[in-house]
């Protein structure tokens, strides 16, 4: 039985946040060209919203531009790292929301930035599996409300929004065979400390952490580690790239378009130029998004289906890497 | 790579520096608008133009530039 990606929707908050009102609130960064590379100019962002708030909005656009029934679903992945609710899975109350069947199952993955691949491997097993036949795929992010407010680093890089994806079962195998990594030992490189069983919220928790560049976190907002998630990227990604060819049999001139996580612009360049991939089979759309963390690829890709008509028969590799630190990659036949 | 070959070249990937700012006893946070990016701007230097992996361990026991040039030309 094959696999493939249907379609993607997406959906993100109302509010905006322009580089403008980041320089009224930071008017000192307004002297560092060096921001521009970047490559941020505006991001949307949450106020009230939750991730899943946007990934109902980016589920109920799926099935209004396909024009089908949500019935056609019978299993409801929700991948985020932002959950509404310590217990129900957060899919549970989506999957109310949305009025899905009761045969439909549903799940939480909690992966980040890597989310997309992990979520989508899981997705196509269960297809391949015989156990389902058309999945919900729903990635989102409204990480900006885990950011400090005085945090200028992760202000300027993230943004929020939501993705939905209909994986289906298919006659062809679009979806090719995955690579999927961890390095457990560096959990705390990407983190967000207090709030769980091992390290519960107390009056200390909100303590703000200045570093040396005067950016604030605390150890319940988003804490990285720039210089190791750098090397990381940097040592990982260009050897996931040849893993993953190695695994579906393809050469790297065989891609038509390399997809990774829209980390930041900057970082996807240096890439891209470590691995010699030209500018037009790489795709660098983070300037009016910012870094969605796990919608990132697949919001890419929906942008990608909707600037190119004519797709068919290409190939794209996926590659996500991020926080746990975990990493992965696929290729998917257009 | 020379001394100042290693300044010349953090300049220009720095961008609006004019050559010959850059000295080895200057302190990081004298280099114009320092910040975070200008630090990530550096490493990403290091391991791409002198193959050499400085880390957040490495950075935080230099004081001066030429501190980060004796760490690179140690390493490579």
């Amino acid at each position: 039985m094959g696999v493939k990606i249907v379609h993607i929707s997406t959906a993100f908050p109302n509010k905006e946040f322009t580089n403008s009102e980041y320089f009224s609130l930071f008017p000192e960064q307004k002297d560092n060209p060096n921001l521009a590379k970047i490559g941020i100019e505006s991001r949307k962002i949450v106020e009230t919203e939750t991730a899943s708030d946007l990934a109902i909005d980016a589920a109920q656009k799926l099935v209004s531009d396909m024009g089908v029934s949500i019935d056609i679903f019978d299993f409801l992945i929700f991948c985020s790292p932002d959950l509404d609710f310590h217990t129900p899975a957060t899919a549970s109350y989506i999957h109310g929301q949305l009025n899905l069947e009761e045969n439909c199952g549903a799940i939480d993955i909690t992966h980040g930035c890597s989310g997309f691949l992990y979520s989508l491997s899981i997705a196509k097993a269960l297809i391949e599996s015989g156990q389902c036949e058309n999945i919900l795929l729903l990635n989102a992010s409204a990480g900006t409300k885990k950011i400090h407010s005085n945090d200028k680093a992760g202000r300027y890089l993230f943004g929020d929004g939501a993705a939905a994806t209909w994986v289906s079962s298919s006659d062809v195998n679009s979806i090719g065979n995955f690579q999927l990594c961890t390095r457990g030992k560096s959990y705390n490189k990407i983190i967000i400390k207090s709030g769980g069983m091992r390290h519960p919220l107390d009056s200390n928790s909100g303590h703000p952490k200045i570093d040396q560049f005067g950016n604030i976190t605390s150890d319940n907002t988003l804490f990285m580690d720039n210089v190791s998630v750098f090397h990381f990227s940097m040592e990982v990604v260009p050897a996931l790239i040849k893993e993953v060819l190695s695994k579906n049999k393809l050469s790297f001139e065989e891609i038509d378009y390399f997809v990774f996580h829209q980390a930041n612009g900057y970082l996807l360049e240096l890439l891209r130029k470590k691995m010699n991939i030209e500018n037009d089979r790489f795709i660098n759309d983070i300037r009016n998004i910012g870094n969605t963390v796990s919608a990132t690829i697949p919001i890419a890709l929906a942008q990608l289906f909707q600037n190119n008509q004519n797709l068919e028969g290409k190939i794209i590799l996926l590659a996500g890497f991020g926080t746990g630190l975990s990493w992965g990659g696929t290729i998917i036949r257009l | 790579m020379t001394e100042n070959d290693f300044y010349l070249s953090i300049e220009r990937e720095i961008g609006e520096i004019d050559p010959g700012t850059l000295k080895a006893d200057m302190a990081f946070n004298e280099i114009p608008n320092w910040s975070s990016m200008h630090f990530l701007i550096i490493i990403a230097l290091c391991d791409i133009e002198y193959g050499v992996k400085v880390t957040g361990e490495d950075f935080k026991k230099c004081k001066t530039l030429g501190d980060l040039y004796a760490v690179v030309k140690a390493k490579r």
